[in-house]
């Protein structure tokens, strides 16, 4: 506490207090991350009179400062003498949540939901519910918005009165004139409802939905189909058809693509919310109607939840439902014109197999597999191979190898590097589900080609790819069919690829194992220290000090010390400066 | 206002002029767009300097109950610099080509400014108080010994004069390959829609890393080019609803809702030619220069260089209003051609209750037209006329052979004078017409 004459301990916080003021941004937000500091020093009595009234008035700053203040204030309640005097935190919060930046409004909507749960039944009713209604009625769709996050933490503290005014409040800015406040309010139904008494939640929720869900904004009608889900959930099951099933089949077939797009999106949730039997009766129309509608966003979407939505239908009757049903929607998405919709569909397609078995799988869907891993668009291909593993215990992979191994030679060579880049971190997986012998025959050329790719990021994919094949496969099988490779390449005209060499030792040695390194790896190793090229040189120096862990101490002692030594005296100021660095990581010197 | 009110009743008088009065005009003080506030409490204009100048209507004073407030500077700021695109070399100008006003949020208020390429954010917001007292220096700055801090002193907010604060908050960039020609604001409140010659982009007001294309006119080859956007707008209150203009006078209305990309237009508003007035020159006097919705959202107004048409958006195959703006110019066009004033992209705009529209044309001449009454009406900006409520006299232009007096004859227009751009406030009988470098504000005499 200030006091005592020049008092050391003050400096610090007199700076930091300066600071709140700074003309530099980075200080002043500096200042405000340790507004605790400043609020402990001052202690609670003049943080509330004299740092909250400041704090109040600071809200011209940069929506930085202002976000940090908004998160500090969530976190006051101690520093203003704790939750009898936690209400001082309001007028800062309440003006932050008028400020135009969302992100700064939410965030101290955040906060005072944070502290009403600090305030005491009466406080809240003297302080905190005021605030929320001076928020509802203020002028401008700011406030308005803010109050809308406000409601469902207060609602279920307060008396019966107060509750009913809360209630006519919410209603007000459902029908509000800016939309932006009929979002807020929409995007908060769900969650109001939660905490309404049902008999309310009859009354009043439902109709606020009904009129949300037909807003004349499409922004406004998308956010009632979210809201749709947690209202579903609270409800009794028999009312559900008279009460929610009229808009969401209104909304499945909404004029405006982007509120359909918000369907086909929540479909498991609402899925889930509704209930096996509706979902048989009313859903699985609606979900046929998505996956053919004619916004390709939409296809998109609904082709997503394919998997999900099938997964979740109810047993009883799941298999008769998706073959007839939804496979031959599936079909035609196969060949869809657009490229996203094949894409989205190829990401989850594989997923089918384990619901329908092997029998369905084979019959129907291999053939769309086939169809989709020959798609002119690689990352459909992409997408089908890097889910093999679902089909992979239905059907085994043999199955599909024949039409496999084209897509992926494809891939391989595909003009786009990226595309090359995915298709090498799937061949692990692939390894994995083929087999050593299928991926000898077949793809063992692949990846030593991309060894010599002129494109640095494939050729350093590809080498950790080698690794992780080694891992899969064993050390027996990288000294016969790897390492000579890869050894080979040390006599490369070509710098690059005789660096290669050294990267794949780098990332193999472990793998590998003392023997195959000592014996094979290292002699190449030290035969290129001499060289020509410098960098080869330094990346000797840095393989040496990579692989050195790996070696005996008499390898190291014997053959490793004398090139580095050698190295440390190179004419080249970064191969001597490697030399030197590996000499003294496994202590040479 | 009254309503109703249009050019049959209502008397214009002079009320202000806003620029510099001396012949020798700089090319960075000519005004480029002209943009009342949703309240009319603001007036903004931009220029090719890149500066935008705000105006603010003083409130009405109890001493001149027949004046309404005057319009007096509240803010200037640089909204846009001179660049230059290293990649593509390209000078990218300065020049403001559209402001936008964003409805009221809180008691800042918020514009969009544009030039070619970037789109920017602007708050405008009014400070009146300061914090004072430091810990560690003098109200004068001087610094203070730190062993003689005996106490902390947190800072008070005092009051002081206003200050007005223009601050950008959001920069929307490399999006338009081509010159920004148009952007709109969405009655959703939180998108806005910014077209260049070829493409349409469609924005979130607090997202700047990327947008959404939903117009795209772009031939694959260049070659095969025969429009370019000329103009687009929202619908004022239906938020799925834009439209846009094209070269060859068409307008194609689309709604967002059909489908995430808006090639396919769901009407296309165009007026068949009249084949006894085709020329070489049917081709460029047909562009339309502007587009703009009435506030009722029921009608859209287009300029095109010779005439303003009104069209209701139930009909498309021919607009329910024409005016000839400056009929008279027809038999000079070809000597327009070659000044290039044929080229000029002249605005329009509606009064506050779509019963008047105006436009400009040259000689510092503009026109209104009252719908109702089917009458229109000459004026002009000069300083001639620049005493204090002084009332506007309607000009005639004289088309015969014979000059009658007070006529003005068509050989004698000055063609380097031209009004572009003109704003009418949306409550209030007050105009804001910019001539070359001078804002002239025109309101109805009180009575």
């Amino acid at each position: 506490m200030a006091g005592a004459d020049g008092d050391d301990s003050l400096y610090p916080i007199a700076v930091l207090i300066d600071e709140l003021r700074n003309e530099d941004v980075q200080l002043r937000l500096n200042s405000i991350k340790k507004l605790s500091t400043i609020a402990l020093a001052l202690g609670v009595e003049r943080t509330r009179t004299e740092l909250l009234p400041f704090l109040t008035d600071t809200i011209y700053d940069e929506d930085e400062v202002l976000l940090a203040l908004a998160e500090q204030l969530g976190n006051f309640t101690m520093l203003v003498g704790g939750p009898e005097y936690v209400h001082c935190l309001l007028p800062p919060l309440e003006s932050l949540a008028t400020v135009e930046e969302t992100v700064v409004r939410d965030k101290a909507v955040e906060s005072l939901r944070k502290i009403s749960q600090e305030h005491s039944p009466v406080d809240l009713e003297v302080h905190f519910e005021p605030l929320v209604k001076r928020l509802a009625s203020g002028d401008w769709f700011t406030s308005r918005t803010s109050a809308c996050g406000l409601f469902s933490v207060c609602y279920p503290r307060v008396s019966s009165t107060v509750k009913a005014e809360i209630r006519q409040h919410f209603r007000t800015l459902c029908s509000d004139d800016t939309p932006m406040v009929r979002r807020a309010a929409a995007s908060k139904l769900g969650e109001f409802a939660k905490v309404l008494e049902p008999e309310y939640v009859k009354s009043d929720i439902i109709s606020l939905f009904t009129a949300l869900a037909s807003d004349e904004q499409d922004s406004v009608r998308l956010l009632a189909v979210e809201a749709c889900v947690s209202i579903a959930t609270l409800l009794p099951q028999e009312d559900l058809e008279t009460l929610v099933m009229p808009t969401l089949r209104q909304a499945a077939e909404d004029k405006s693509w982007r509120v359909r797009y918000m369907v086909a999106d929540k479909f498991s949730e609402l899925q889930k919310a509704v209930g096996s039997e509706i979902t048989k009766n009313d859903l699985v129309p609606a979900f046929q109607n998505l996956l053919k509608d004619c916004e390709a966003e939409v296809r998109a979407a609904a082709a997503n939840k394919v998997k999900e939505f099938c997964e979740n239908l109810p047993e009883d009757n799941r298999e008769q439902i998706i073959m007839t049903h939804i496979l031959p929607c599936v079909k035609e998405l196969v060949s869809d014109t657009n490229q996203h919709v094949k894409s989205a569909l190829a990401s989850v397609i594989m997923g089918l197999s384990t619901i329908l078995g092997k029998d369905n799988t084979i019959e129907h869907l291999l053939p769309l597999f086939l169809a989709q891993l020959k798609d002119e668009c690689p990352e459909v291909r992409l997408n089908i191979i890097s889910n093999l593993d679902c089909v992979n215990e239905v059907i085994g992979i043999r199955q599909l190898s024949q039409s496999l191994l084209p897509a992926i030679v494809e891939l391989a060579e595909d003009a786009k590097w990226r595309v090359r880049l995915a298709i090498i971190e799937y061949m692990p997986l692939l390894a994995g589900q083929l087999g050593v012998e299928f991926f000898d025959e077949k793809l063992n050329t692949l990846c030593m080609a991309w060894l010599i790719d002129h494109v640095y990021a494939i050729r350093e994919a590809a080498t950790c790819n080698l690794m992780k094949l080694v891992e899969k496969f064993g050390a027996e099988w990288a000294q016969n069919t790897i390492v000579p490779k890869v050894l080979g390449m040390a006599n490369d005209p070509n710098y690059l690829h005789r660096m290669t060499t050294l990267f794949c030792i780098n990332a193999l040695s472990e793998a590998c194992g003392q023997e195959i390194t000592t014996k094979q790896m290292l002699p190449v190793v030290l035969k290129m220290s001499n060289d020509q090229v410098a960098n080869v040189r330094f990346n000797v120096a840095k393989s040496l000090q990579k692989i050195g862990p790996v070696l005996d101490s008499n390898a190291l002692q014997t053959e490793v010390k004398p090139v580095l030594e050698k190295l440390a005296t190179d004419s080249d100021m970064d191969v001597k400066y490697f030399a030197q660095e590996a000499i003294s990581v496994l202590a040479l010197a | 206002m009254r309503p109703g009110g249009g050019s049959s009743d209502v008397q214009w008088c002079f009320s202000q002029v806003k620029g510099a009065m001396d012949d020798d005009v700089a090319e960075a003080d000519i005004i480029s767009t002209v943009e009342f506030n949703q309240s009319g409490e603001l007036l903004a204009t931009g220029d090719k300097g890149g500066r935008v100048v705000i105006f603010q209507q003083e409130p009405e004073s109890k001493n001149q109950p027949l004046r309404r407030g005057e319009y007096n500077v509240y803010s200037t700021f640089q909204s846009h610099e001179p660049e230059f695109d290293y990649l593509k070399s390209l000078e990218i100008e300065e020049k403001i080509n559209k402001i936008r006003w964003l409805p009221q949020k809180n008691a800042a208020h918020f514009l969009l400014s544009t030039n070619d390429k970037t789109i920017k954010l602007w708050k405008i917001s009014e400070r009146d108080k300061r914090p004072e007292g430091y810990n560690l220096k003098e109200e004068d700055g001087r610094y203070k010994d730190p062993n003689t801090i005996t106490a902390l002193r947190v800072p008070v907010l005092t009051p002081m004069d206003l200050m007005v604060e223009a601050s950008p908050r959001r920069v929307f960039a490399n999006a338009h390959t081509y010159h920004i020609n148009s952007i709109s604001i969405n009655s959703d409140c939180e998108t806005y829609l910014s077209a260049d010659d070829l493409r349409i982009n469609l924005w979130h007001q607090e997202i700047t890393d990327r947008s959404f294309n939903i117009v795209d006119i772009k031939p694959a080859n260049m070659e095969d080019l025969t429009e370019v956007i000329t103009a687009a707008e929202f619908h004022p209150n239906q938020c799925n609803t834009f439209v846009y203009s094209s070269s060859k006078g068409t307008i194609r209305m689309c709604d967002m809702r059909a489908s995430a990309l808006c090639d396919k237009h769901t009407k296309l508003f165009e007026e068949p030619e009249d084949p006894n007035n085709r020329s070489f020159f049917s081709e460029i006097i047909s562009s339309i220069s502007d587009v703009k919705f009435s506030n009722n959202g029921r009608y859209m107004m287009t300029r095109d260089y010779l005439s303003i048409k009104i069209w209701d958006l139930c009909m498309e195959t021919r607009p329910v209003e024409t005016y000839q703006v400056h009929e008279y110019l027809r038999s000079k066009l070809c000597s327009l051609y070659e000044n290039d004033c044929i080229f000029d992209k002249f605005e329009c705009c509606w009064n506050g209750n779509d019963s008047v529209v105006m436009t400009g044309s040259y000689n510092n001449f503009f026109r209104m037209f009252d719908r109702g009454y089917q009458q229109d009406v000459t004026y002009e900006a000069s300083r001639e006329n620049s005493r204090p409520r002084s009332i506007l006299k309607p000009r005639k232009i004289s088309t015969g052979g014979k000059r009658k007096k007070d006529e003005i004859s068509v050989d004698s227009l000055d063609f380097s004078k031209k009004i572009i751009h003109t704003a009418w406030h949306p409550l209030d009988n007050i105009i804001a017409v910019a001539t070359t470098n001078n804002l002239y504000i025109f309101q109805d005499k009180l009575n």
